[in-house]
């Protein structure tokens, strides 16, 4: 349902909404400000209709019939919702039905009381075994690298996420210890870290930038401080970033 | 003469604690309710004060710690969302005016409806000694997700407070199914002659679609709670994977999983807000019809939507699951099964339109009130279906979005209807045996409910734009945050002093209820005996022990021509009446 052309100038009034910064996040953003110009509308209306109504004469008679009071409107709305509804559907299908391209960038997120993880399989391409006896973030290890598997030897553990623009990332979500939400507001991001599962969640950063990376989800006396940067690079500054970060990981 | 007299009455306290009149048994869930709001709505405004002015120490305590911030957001939530919007509505007004409007002395089981008060009163007293608890009161939400509820070194609080909080909702889940059966049986088994389904006011169709709804529900609740308190004590492993490290306690048990309480607790969740809102919407249409002298517009659409909302209610726990880690085609078959919810509720809104429009309607407190819960109603509801869409909840889950919906809906709008029902029942309140009912101010009144209008919209509309800018949920500090977090949660900060404001404004609107509360009850002029010439049973003449009722025709009967004066109230059996 692509917004009528002579609604366009009410769609390009200003929202506040953070900076929009993903692929995907045009087509939700407007998808948003369509249905919140909806529902502004729909509240006027009701009340003109209930102010009208009750600063009128008394009607003396048979009330109208009941389809042109009731069943009409009603069809109306259940068009418009089902309208609504099919356009975000269709939103949602595009960034969930489907996994990332194979060629995405891989990133592992870990989400712990009250810090974000971030690690990189390294040239590799294979993430090293994780157990959670071993983790210890004092001691550099906060997401439990085995260091007896060999994959996990050039693996890249970070405190923020640093991603190059245009290039599809494949985030897959582990969380330690309660359930932790992962969210990017200036990606249109949001999608729960569960303890014990691994969550896919696949987006495109369009614009190089920094970004708040926030915990949604309750997750103990911390959770207001439970954040990390999400920093969105060229793609050439982030394949330095990358080599610099390997030659630190390889002994 | 009975040979046997008493030397003396019964003393109060006996009285109080033994009765099965079930007026006083709705009179006593009123006070526990009035007694859980007034804690409730202290702790937001602590919860509005500390987010708004960090630095503040709260006098006698010291300053206000995270986990106390989340204490009080868990107290608040479940305060309000248990003992106020689900015993006052259901509880308190059905026990007091439910026999009555279907016509029957008793309700069906009144020592069980006796119980289920004493139960949810140790209900009461158990959460709120979780305050004493060594650590303090739990810091997970109402919604206990674990494993942060089910492992005692996830934070402060989640110990014995946990435990306290646990066995609150459990007595809490055991009374309202009880009371559920009691006012199923009732409507089902105790109506009068002659009170068909369909001359059951709408109140009444409210009471009992809720109570449909509370028996489902709390019975999957209570097998919740009691999972959660075996993997906390008895070394199950129902909501808690292997491996799982919190702190430093690595769980080596079983492999269960975190989401199975995700639904469990939303498919009793979600059902609950409707039990806080259905007798609200039963009354509001009752009251509508009533000062507007007007049989309420498409009154079988009113029942069947009534009963609609209720059984769609149980079909959509999963829209508060959509980031949740659900597979996402269940999100679209959630999403479908909420968007469905809002042709009902829609269906609702026109037939109240329908009912007061050009109608001139006598603005009594009560018939404010009405009209209120359908502006709250409308305003909170139309955020529903924008939430209801799953990709506009990947950006919204959580924020404070979320929570200006919720409270406009749910709090405010039931509220309202609680309002409503106490402007427009007080004489039956306030009735005793030997003494009739009083009616409330109504100059009160009006400065009430203007006061609380104005002060429920100014403080929660603004939440919607805070949420939209990225404000989350459960944040102790918007202050103090590093990184990028805090330029983003910085933007939000301009509005937190205005919405602060204004809930202080809200909740000072509520002393002039009050005051009208102890000056009413105090008042010596008696209420006449039905003084809103309203059409249904709970305003007869109180009947001889054996005299016969009956329900004659459907509420809500006027003669149209002398605006509505002349009316047939359902337990006048004379049709001749010109």
């Amino acid at each position: 349902m692509a917004p009528t052309p002579h609604a366009a100038p009410l769609l390009a009034l200003r929202w506040p909404l953070p900076a929009d910064a993903s692929a995907h996040g045009p087509s939700l953003d407007q998808h948003l400000i369509l249905n919140l110009w909806i529902a502004g509308g729909l509240l006027a209306l009701v009340h003109v209709i209930l102010l009208v109504g009750l600063l009128s004469r008394r009607r003396v008679g048979e009330p109208k019939r009941s389809w042109i009071v009731e069943y009409l409107p009603l069809s109306f709305l259940v068009l418009l919702f089902a309208g609504l509804a099919i356009q975000a559907e269709i939103l949602w299908a595009a960034t969930r039905y489907t996994g990332a391209d194979p060629a995405a960038l891989q990133v592992e997120v870990t989400g712990m009381q009250f810090a974000w993880y971030f690690r990189y399989p390294g040239p590799d391409a294979v993430f090293g075994r994780t157990a959670p006896k071993l983790v210890a973030p004092g001691e550099g290890n906060p997401v439990g690298i085995d260091p007896a598997d060999p994959p996990g030897a050039d693996d890249i553990v970070t405190s923020e996420l640093v991603l190059p623009a245009g290039r599809e990332v494949d985030l897959r979500l582990h969380a330690h210890d309660v359930i932790h939400g992962f969210a990017v507001p200036e990606m249109r991001l949001k999608q729960n870290a569960v303890p014990g599962e691994t969550i896919h969640l696949h987006f495109t950063p369009t614009t190089p930038g920094t970004y708040a990376i926030l915990c949604t989800q309750l997750c103990g006396a911390g959770h207001y401080r439970m954040q990390a940067n999400l920093r969105v690079l060229p793609p050439a500054a982030f394949a330095a970033w990358l080599a610099s970060k390997q030659t630190g990981a390889t002994p | 003469m009975t040979p046997i007299t008493r030397t003396s009455a019964p003393s109060f306290l006996r009285r109080a604690i033994c009765t099965t009149d079930h007026r006083a048994i709705g009179r006593q869930y009123l006070v526990l309710a009035l007694i859980s709001v007034a804690i409730g709505t202290v702790l937001s405004l602590l919860m509005r004060l500390h987010l708004t002015w960090p630095e503040i120490g709260l006098p006698g305590h010291g300053p206000i710690l995270p986990e106390d911030y989340l204490t009080l957001v868990t107290f608040h939530g479940t305060l309000m969302v248990f003992y106020v919007l689900t015993t006052a509505p259901q509880s308190g007004f059905g026990n007091l005016i439910l026999p009555s409007q279907i016509g029957t002395r008793h309700m069906a089981f009144p020592r069980l409806n006796a119980a289920a008060f004493w139960l949810t009163a140790t209900a009461l007293a158990t959460l709120l000694s979780a305050t004493f608890a060594p650590g303090g009161g739990p810091i997970s939400g109402w919604t206990a997700y674990p494993p942060l509820s089910a492992v005692a070194s996830a934070g402060p609080g989640q110990a014995l407070g946990m435990d306290l909080w646990l066995a609150s909702l459990a007595l809490f889940s055991i009374a309202t199914t009880i009371a559920s059966v009691n006012t199923l049986t009732t409507v089902i088994r105790s109506r009068c002659d002659g009170m068909t389904w369909e001359r059951l006011p709408l109140t009444v169709w409210g009471w009992f679609t809720a109570a449909l709804l509370s028996l489902l529900a709390f019975s999957v609740l209570l097998a919740a709670l009691l999972l959660l308190f075996c993997d906390r004590h008895a070394g199950t492993s129902f909501f808690i994977p292997s491996g799982d490290l919190v702190g430093r306690t690595l769980h080596g048990g079983g492999n269960g999983s975190p989401l199975l309480w995700l639904h469990l607790f939303w498919f009793f969740g979600h059902p609950e807000v409707y039990i806080a809102i259905l007798p609200g919407m039963g009354l509001t249409s009752m009251i509508l019809g009533n000062f507007a002298r007007r049989r309420i517009f498409g009154y079988r659409i009113m029942i069947a939507t009534t009963l609609l909302i209720g059984f769609l209610g149980i079909l959509v726990w999963g829209h508060h699951m959509f980031v949740a880690g659900l597979n996402p085609f269940a999100g679209t078959a959630f999403s479908i099964s909420t968007m469905a919810i809002a042709v009902p509720a829609a269906a609702k809104v026109l037939s109240w339109l329908a009912t007061i429009w050009r109608s001139r309607p006598e603005y009594k407190t009560a018939m404010l009130f009405a009209l209120g819960f359908v502006s709250l109603f409308v305003a909170g509801g139309l955020t529903g279906p924008v939430l209801a869409q799953p990709i506009l909840d990947q950006y919204l889950h959580n924020t404070f979005f979320v929570v200006a919906h919720f409270h406009l809906i749910m709090a405010m709008a039931g509220v309202f209807g609680l309002f409503a029902a106490t402007y427009y029942w007080f004489p039956q309140i306030s009735a005793t045996a030997n003494r009739p009912g009083r009616l409330m101010s109504e100059r009160l009144g009006r400065i009430h409910f203007w006061g609380t209008l104005i002060g429920a919209y100014a403080t929660f509309l603004p939440m919607h734009i805070t949420g939209l800018e990225g404000e989350p949920r459960h944040y102790a500090q918007l202050t103090g945050v590093p990184g990028q977090a805090g330029h983003l949660l910085a933007t939000t900060i301009p509005l937190q002093a205005p919405i602060t404001y204004a809930a202080l404004f809200l909740a000072a609107a509520q002393l002039p209820f009050l005051l009208n509360l102890a000056l009413s009850l105090r008042n010596s002029k008696p209420a006449p005996p039905n003084p809103w010439q309203a059409t249904t049973l709970e305003w007869a003449p109180e009947p001889s022990p054996d005299e016969e009722i009956a329900a004659y025709r459907v509420p809500c009967s006027y003669h149209e021509g002398n605006n509505g004066a002349t009316f047939l109230p359902q337990w006048v059996s004379d049709v001749s009446t010109e």
